[in-house]
């Protein structure tokens, strides 16, 4: 295998891993907030039980965020060093800006949070979940940012020097709100609330099954479903609009999601099937005439441009991107149904002893991780043969000087690391799911059990 | 915003970013070390208090090296690139520690049983030792210079990076961290652990003192052009002379028992030897060795004037909002640890 190959797997492997867990610390984070403002609001001492116990599933998730996180950031100069040489200019300074104002943020109120219940007063306490929270999303919005500069570029202009090619910042602003940008931080979100609010949902519904901790799994899984539903149906919202982005800017891209080969009017929506790939066209096909045409332009009359216009070498893996994508959307659709039908019957106040819906929602958890991980790889793979998209390939970002030998050595250590940190969360979390709530938490301690001070 | 023109934002950001690494050295410099420490304490009681000791800000502190790598690849992305790929394997073994010893935290103290608080308990002295260890290794290949072409690629190889005074400097940044990490342990534990604790301080600072020494002789023999600025400009020997005093105040602080200021003695040394790092390198972020031509400086590696002036910006709004709140945590964490519900 040459270094492009392993320096892609190598990278696709450790940022889809890394990628497990930031969504899940987003969520939660806005759980959080939600469950302790509850708490300060209604004085109900189960909202406390929750804060804390969610608490302490997100620094498990936090904690794995960081250590893979890192891993992230010495990449891209370990494997991509022509690539960080090309785009240092323009974006270092979005990573630079995460460190300091997301990092930071987060990582030093998440130690008021987890161990300071005892030690600082109600609202300062507040603040503190707040602050983790905002620095949650915050370090979303710069690397997406950063990822979104690469699909979208803007605000540059492109010079030689003694190192190579290189992107020149001119104008921050346009850098910040390229073309993608701010649709698609707000999809990000939206799947990053899902995962979170979905684990929450999930093992309250395990709870519910096996009757124990309910007054807490009920709730917890009505703070959930609330996030969940919510969330889910943004998701359609901001997918949409995400889809006109990529049919304006990266023609090539949407005509692999849709496996549309011609350039034509009245462009059908295909909802599944399979590209052949030798033969340019999509078999099995399921498709409902117009819709694309309409969907992207507002108007069925309206032309698609198909991946024909390409040429071969700039066309990304068509049927690949086409499953992932659908995919996704495909969950994305089920999870607004699994939502919907859940938080119906709650309100109905039903849900409670309907088994068959609580196992669904015990495994509805996996819905929003698959279609963020499909989402991300139908994104990537879909810009591709790109790194910057119309700028710089990806066999050009390359490092020089390292070898096929070295990233093999690297991915296999990579390999055995990662096993042994999804051992450690696996292992962690189902401790923490077992354990359960602490019945202590239902009474505050220290400065915290004082009501109004801070 | 714009910066008037004489602001020399080059000179700024090389110091900039020395600050971060600085910051990292002095932060995560502890817990490292208290993690090189860990196997030296026999009781498991012992053991949890020094993982709870740094329990709430090992996680911030090593945010200061996320960002440190943030501040290079923006401001002087030619370093960042060749270093980083130019170090590889070095780095990916840094990453491998770092992690390492981030789960081996989170994992020992969850099972009662021996052999695995002991494997955990390997990993995370392991795993702080060879991040401590690695760290100085790659201060002392840019002390010493590497192969570098007109590309400005790196053109050595990885045994090439491990001669004797990168090594050196790989021992001495151990013995730095350990010391350090004593001086912690003194200062957030009380009884039995702290009498132990108290004991290590005085064999880590004169296994620190003898690295130093030899590392001092090797610099001025071996690597002449790392005393050179000191030597035309002798108000300079100054910075050497406060980090000097500074090491020998930390004995006599903990002989009186003011372990605060022993602390803070140790941060100074830190701060006034990356001064001299610093000081002695500028323009140059790496040396290129043999052809000092192709050296990678503040001037030719960096970002274009905007960016750097755009990041100014940003670390001038950020910096004094982050150094406020750090400092309130670690007030609010002040005190010796005492094992609870939550500990590790
Ligand atoms: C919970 C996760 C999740 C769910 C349910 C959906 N998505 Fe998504 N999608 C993502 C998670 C995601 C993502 C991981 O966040 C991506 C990858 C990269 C990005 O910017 O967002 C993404 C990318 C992405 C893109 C590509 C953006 C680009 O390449 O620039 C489009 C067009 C859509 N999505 C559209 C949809 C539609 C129409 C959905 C139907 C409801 C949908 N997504 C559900
Ligand atoms: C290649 C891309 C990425 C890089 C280089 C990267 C880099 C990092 C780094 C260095 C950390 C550790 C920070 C620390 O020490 O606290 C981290 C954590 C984090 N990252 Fe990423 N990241 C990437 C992708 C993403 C994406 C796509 C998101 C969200 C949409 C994200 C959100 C977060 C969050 C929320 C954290 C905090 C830790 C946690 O909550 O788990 N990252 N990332
Ligand atoms: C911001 C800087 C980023 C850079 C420089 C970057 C670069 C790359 C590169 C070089 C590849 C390999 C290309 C390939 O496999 O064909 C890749 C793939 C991938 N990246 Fe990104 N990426 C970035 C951000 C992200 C983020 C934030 C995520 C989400 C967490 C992400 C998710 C993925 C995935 C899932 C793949 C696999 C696709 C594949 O293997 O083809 N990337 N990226």
């Amino acid at each position: 295998m040459d270094v492009l190959l392993l320096s892609r797997i190598q990278f696709a492997f450790t940022v889809a891993f890394h990628y497990l867990y930031p969504p899940l610390s987003i969520g939660l984070g806005v759980c959080l907030v939600i469950m302790e403002g509850l708490w300060l609001k209604t004085g109900n001492p189960v909202y406390h039980q929750m804060a804390r116990f969610w608490t302490r599933v997100f620094a498990l998730t936090f904690a794995i965020g960081v250590a893979t996180g890192i891993v992230m950031e010495f990449e891209f100069g370990t494997n991509w060093a022509t690539y960080s040489r090309f785009v240092g200019d323009v974006f270092g300074s979005a990573l630079a800006a995460e460190g300091i104002f997301a990092f930071f943020l987060e990582s030093g109120f998440l130690a008021i949070l987890l161990f300071g219940w005892d030690k600082v007063g109600r609202k300062l306490h507040y603040f503190a979940t707040w602050m983790v929270c905002l620095g949650a999303h915050f370090s979303a919005i710069w690397i997406v940012v950063a990822n979104s500069w690469m699909q979208t570029p803007a605000g540059y202009q492109l010079e030689t020097t003694a190192y190579g090619p290189r992107a020149v910042i001119t104008d921050f602003w346009a850098m910040v709100f390229n073309p993608s940008s701010m649709d698609r931080l707000f999809h990000v979100l939206c799947g990053a609330w899902q995962a979170g609010a979905f684990l929450v949902v999930s093992v309250s519904a395990y709870y519910l099954l096996r009757r124990r901790h309910t007054a807490f799994a009920q709730a917890s899984m009505k703070v959930g479903l609330g996030v969940a539903l919510v969330a889910s149906l943004l998701q359609l919202v901001s997918g949409h609009s995400s889809a006109g982005v990529v049919a304006r800017h990266q023609p090539a891209k949407l005509a692999a999601f849709e496996g549309l080969y011609e350039t034509r009017t009245n462009a059908p929506l295909v909802l599944a099937g399979w590209v052949d790939e030798a033969n340019e066209e999509v078999r099995f096909n399921l498709e409902i005439p117009g819709l694309l045409s309409w969907l992207v332009h507002g108007d069925v009359a309206a032309p698609v441009k198909g991946l024909r216009e390409f040429a071969p070498e700039d066309r990304p893996p068509v049927n690949l991107t086409f499953q992932l994508y659908h995919l996704m959307v495909g969950i994305g659709f089920g999870l607004i149904a699994v939502a919907g039908l859940g938080s119906y019957a709650c309100w109905r106040g039903r849900l409670f002893d309907r088994r068959g819906l609580l196992w669904v929602l015990v495994f509805a958890v996996l819905g929003p991780q698959v279609a963020n991980q499909a989402g991300w790889f139908a994104t990537e793979i879909g810009r591709q043969p790109w790194i910057v998209y119309g700028l710089l390939r990806t066999s050009d970002g390359l490092s020089a000087t390292v070898t096929a030998e070295m990233v093999l050595t690297s991915l296999i250590l990579f390999t055995v690391l990662y096993a042994l940190l999804f051992a450690v969360f696996v292992y962690l979390l189902n401790d923490k799911i077992q354990h359960g709530p602490d019945a202590a938490d239902l009474e505050p301690r220290g400065k915290l059990a004082i009501p109004g001070r801070s | 915003m714009s910066y008037p023109a004489w602001l020399d934002l080059n000179a700024v950001w090389f110091v900039l970013v020395g600050v971060l690494f600085t910051g990292y050295a002095l932060l995560d410099g502890f817990d490292l070390g208290v993690g090189a420490l860990h196997l030296f304490t026999r009781t498991d009681e012992h053991r949890r208090l020094m993982l709870n000791a740094i329990g709430p800000v090992w996680d911030g502190n090593e945010v200061w090296l996320v960002t440190g790598g943030g501040a290079l690849f923006a401001a002087f992305p030619v370093v960042y690139a060749t270093v980083f790929s130019g170090f590889y394997l070095a780095f990916v073994l840094l990453l491998v520690a770092l992690i390492f010893r981030a789960v081996a935290i989170e994992f020992r103290s969850k099972q009662p049983m021996r052999w695995w608080r002991q494997m955990w308990d390997v990993g995370f002295a392991g795993g702080s030792l060879l991040s401590s260890f690695l760290i100085g290794v790659t201060m002392g290949n840019i002390a010493w210079g590497v192969p570098i072409d007109e590309r400005g690629e790196f053109a050595g190889s990885f045994l090439g990076l491990l001669h004797p005074y990168a090594l050196l400097l790989g021992v001495t940044t151990v013995a730095l961290f350990l010391m350090h990490g004593a001086i912690y342990v003194v200062l957030k534990t009380e009884g039995d652990l702290q009498r132990i604790a108290r004991a290590w301080i005085n064999r880590t600072i004169i296994f620190f003192i003898i690295c130093y020494a030899v590392t001092t002789m090797a610099t001025l023999l071996y690597v002449p052009h790392m005393a050179e600025r000191v030597r035309t400009h002798p108000w300079l020997f100054s910075v050497a002379l406060v980090n000097m005093l500074a090491i020998a105040n930390i004995p006599r602080e903990i002989h009186h028992g003011r372990d605060f200021r022993a602390f803070l003695s140790s941060c100074v040394a830190m701060i006034a030897l990356m001064t001299l790092f610093g000081l002695e390198m500028f323009p140059n972020l790496v040396l290129s060795r043999p052809e000092v031509a192709n050296s990678l400086t503040a001037y030719n590696a960096a970002s274009s004037p905007k960016t750097l002036g755009i990041m100014l910006t940003i670390a001038l709004i950020g910096v004094p909002i982050v150094l406020a709140y750090t400092a309130s945590i670690y007030w609010i964490f002040r005190g010796k640890v005492k094992l609870d519900k939550m500990s590790y």
